[in-house]
């Protein structure tokens, strides 16, 4: 049953891994704008050389 | 499909308007406007022709341009210190606010405008804040030519006094979530760890696990107990002090109880304690919190004539034109306003024609002629050619500002509400007391053994858990609720506030009536030029504020009073006078001896008719442009509350107003805002809860003063007076239900008042009897948690639904 030792203290590490991830979140801002990373993920970079009247006339 | 229909399908290309004349044609595209092909130039020029693919039509039109010299004063350094956030050798950085961002197209082009001005570094959007932070090398651009990019792209960033000497908040929101975010991680951990005590492991095992899981419990709640519970114990120590008992009183002092039990227990090894329910009641009311805190960060809720008035004026210095920043004007400086500009200080008028605006400031409908010499307030809108003034006060001593100064203004309003919960918690807090107490002597008498556990088991048990959260979520939720309709509230505690208000406040202008929305139309035989000439002369010699309307519609040059004789005015009748040769009347059918104007009259419209020599020619019909549902709104509003109207204007409409509004209803005109503000404290001094409804500065006062302010916008990106509630003009029709909805919210929070209660006799039974075992508190307390949470979310959604606010 010693093994028990062991597994609490990985649990606990593993934890307070995700505690401090939390942490570093917060304070990189990123729980202040939840809505426009979303919509500035679909954006491309170089969008492919498509006709864009095509898609604006849709 | 027919010829009209495709014409009438032309939209421009940019913003996606129906385009009336012939449209601009540039690259094989359609424009509306030189504004919108600018535009599209300019981003085809820099590539960005993406903006086009990623919504429809996402341009703002571009009608109106900017005025060149608008920014110049920018390029001041005092103006620049104060807007600029961060400053080095290099690169300067700055957030704008920019309220015309819309779409996801808006947030594409204004993170790519590194692409235009080479200058340009980093550009981030946040777009519920409606906020653009920009960092650029100041040596290849500047300020002023980022704002004026943005300007003609269609992107005008709200730049105004306040902005200023606004100092910038320090967000206190992150602290709640670290707290959070420490209570749910020893939460979960410590649930972890205490199962296996719940499940009789310790019989299977020797006893040194039951004491390692115990001192692990107890290191877990350490961070729960000093850092995340520490706002309960401040706001109870606090409160204590005033002399007032609220609810974070009783749950300070079951955290406090709980955790020296606990370690108690631990340390002398007689139990696990009750660790994991102390973990887990913070851990929820930190989420309730949390809940609570989420209000509408886009808006702002306590601007003030600060942020109506302009950064900087255009001052005429040795004939030259130079923009000063309008804190910095100094009495006797020349002020050029030209037209739309709004007059930042009192002044008075040197040169040109003035027509003001004093709608939002004064409540008067119709813009105001200035003679030359004459004192004008400041506040007032030019509407007409540019305009000289010399200052005559400095902005800080001006009427409005005045007024804004006084002590209504500055009085703090928090302190007098008074939540359900607070009068609860109060009874609440005696009553558990005294149990604890009676319990404790009970045992004291008959096996003092049981005695502390039984009080301090009272005291855990009936920690008000739920309690605190049914007030947290049920107003929390309404609050969504009502933003989801478009009726944007102040603080959740609003709510509580609607719900007991008995008597409603309107403002005229711009609330119940929307003056853009006013039509006028002639319709009769076409008249000729001399006969428009006549009419419109004879109209704006009139005093009548119809008169004046048929004046601003015929909208001639002023022609002057040459040719004009006979002019005699009768009250309630009509006009009649002499120009050239024609004999012109204008007025009510009686007046002109005639049956009547339209079969089916409209009674919302007035109608004034014209004959001219003798022969009718025609009518104009006015049709007053009152809000849509007025009429219902009102009748539904009477049902349980009494009604006023205040107006800055004057009593031309009262009668029709009148047939609005039920018999009882008082209908005050011309109206000072300081006169508004006296009839509000009037009817708080009667101990009626007041409701104002205004939209200008003139109501500012009044929807301070009242109970509830509740200002109306046409756009809420628009400035409005503070408030405690920013309406969408749209949802007017609705305002009968919104108050329903407050209702429905208290009763919901009283019914979760009940359901936890329930919970905390069923948890008291086992407490007093001193023999509680830890398990049942860490059943019954996130049991009761959660029943609340879910409770009170479904019964305001349901209650959302039932009024529909939401579908």
């Amino acid at each position: 049953m010693n093994i028990i030792f062991l597994l609490i203290g990985c649990s606990l590490v593993l934890a307070v891994g995700f505690l401090i991830a939390f942490i570093w979140t917060v304070k990189s801002g990123q729980m202040e704008d939840d809505y426009t990373p979303s919509i500035r993920m679909l954006f491309d970079d170089k969008p492919p050389a498509t006709d864009k009247d095509e898609l604006v006339s849709k | 499909m027919s010829k009209t229909a495709i014409a009438a399908k032309v939209s421009c290309f940019h913003c996606g308007d129906k385009i009336a004349s012939s449209p601009i044609l540039f690259d094989e595209k359609s424009f509306c406007c030189q504004g919108c092909q600018g535009v599209y130039e300019l981003l085809s020029h820099s590539n960005l022709c993406d903006y086009y693919a990623i919504s429809d039509n996402p341009g703002l039109a571009q009608k109106n341009p900017v005025s060149k010299v608008k920014f110049a004063y920018l390029e001041d350094e005092e103006i620049q210190k104060q807007l600029i956030d961060f400053k080095d050798q290099k690169i300067s950085r700055i957030a704008f606010h920019v309220p015309t961002m819309h779409c996801s197209s808006c947030i594409w082009l204004l993170e790519s405008l590194y692409k235009i001005d080479k200058g340009i570094g980093h550009c981030r959007v946040d777009f519920l804040k409606k906020q653009l932070s920009i960092s650029f090398n100041h040596h290849e651009t500047s300020l002023r030519k980022i704002v004026e990019l943005l300007s003609s792209l269609g992107y005008e960033p709200t730049l105004s006094l306040s902005h200023l000497e606004e100092t910038k908040k320090v967000s206190n929101n992150n602290q709640l979530l670290y707290q959070v975010g420490v209570a749910g991680f020893c939460f979960g951990n410590i649930m972890l760890i205490s199962f296996p005590e719940y499940f009789g492991l310790d019989s299977l095992s020797h006893k040194t696990f039951s004491r390692l899981f115990g001192y692990l419990n107890m290191g877990l709640a350490l961070p729960v107990f000093l850092y995340s519970a520490q706002s309960y114990f401040k706001s109870a120590y606090q409160s204590l002090r005033k002399g007032i008992i609220n609810i974070d009183f009783p749950l300070a002092l079951g955290i406090l109880v709980m955790f020296f039990r606990s370690s108690y227990e631990v340390i002398s090894h007689s139990g696990i304690g009750f660790f994991d329910t102390l973990a887990g009641l913070v851990f929820f009311l930190l989420i309730g919190k949390w809940v609570q805190q989420r209000t509408f960060d886009t808006l702002s809720f306590e601007r003030d004539y600060k942020s109506y008035f302009p950064v900087a004026v255009a001052v005429l210095k040795e004939g030259k034109e130079q923009t000063v920043p309008v804190t910095k004007l100094k009495v006797g400086d020349r002020m050029l306003i030209r037209n739309q500009e709004i007059i930042p200080a009192d002044a008075i008028l040197l040169n040109g024609e003035a027509k003001i605006d004093f709608s939002f400031v004064t409540g008067e409908s119709l813009p105001v002629d200035k003679v030359l010499g004459e004192m004008i307030y400041a506040g007032g809108r030019q509407t007409s050619a540019a305009i000289e003034l010399e200052v005559c006060k400095p902005v800080s001593q001006s009427y409005l500002t005045q007024l804004w100064n006084s002590e209504h203004f500055t009085k703090d309003r928090e302190s007098q509400i008074i939540t359900f919960q607070s009068v609860v918690s109060r009874y609440f807090t005696f009553a558990l007391l005294g149990i604890a107490i009676t319990s404790a002597i009970f045992w004291l008498l008959f096996d003092p053994s049981r005695s502390l556990a039984a009080f301090t088991a009272v005291l855990i048990i009936a920690c008000p858990c739920a309690l605190a959260l049914s007030s947290p979520f049920a107003l929390g939720n309404a609050l969504r609720m009502f933003g989801r309709a478009k009726f944007y509230l102040k603080s959740p505690e609003v709510i509580e506030q609607m719900a007991k208000t008995n008597h409603m406040v309107f403002d005229k202008t711009g609330t119940i009536t929307n003056a853009a929305q006013a039509t006028i139309s002639f319709i009769g035989a076409d008249l000729t030029k001399e006969e428009n000439e006549a009419i419109f002369t004879i109209a704006n010699n009139s005093v009548h504020p119809l008169s004046k309307k048929i004046a601003s519609y015929l909208d001639l040059h002023n022609i002057g009073n040459a040719g004009l004789s006979n002019f005699k005015e009768l009250t309630g009748k009509g006009v009649s006078a002499q120009f050239g040769k024609s004999e012109v009347r204008l007025g009510s059918a009686n007046f002109l001896s005639i049956s009547s104007f339209e079969p089916n009259a409209d009674v919302l419209a007035s109608y004034v008719g014209v004959s001219i020599n003798g022969d009718y020619k025609g009518f104009f019909k006015i049709s007053h442009a009152y809000r849509e549902g007025l009429k219902e709104v009102i009748d539904s509003l009477a049902l349980n509350r009494e009604l006023s109207l205040l107006s800055g204007d004057n009593n031309a409409e009262e009668a029709r107003l009148k047939a609005f509004f039920p018999k009882d209803s008082t209908l005050l005109f011309q109206q000072s805002p300081s006169e508004k503000l006296l009839y509000i404290n009037q009817l708080k001094e009667n101990g009626q809860q007041v409701v104002m409804i205004g939209d200008g500065l003139n109501d500012a006062g009044a929807l301070k003063a009242a109970n509830i302010g509740i200002s109306v916008t046409e756009d809420t990106a628009n400035f409005s007076p503070s408030s405690d509630v920013i309406m969408d003009a749209m949802v007017f029709n609705q305002l009968p239900k919104f108050f329903q909805y407050a209702k429905d919210t208290v009763k919901v929070i009283r019914m979760s008042f009940v359901v936890s209660l329930l919970y905390n006799l069923v948890g008291l039974s086992f407490a007093v009897t001193g023999t509680m075992s830890p398990i049942v508190a860490a059943i019954l307390m996130p049991l009761s948690s959660i029943s609340v949470i879910s409770f009170t979310t479904a019964a305001t959604w349901l209650y959302a639904r039932k009024r529909s606010l939401v579908l």
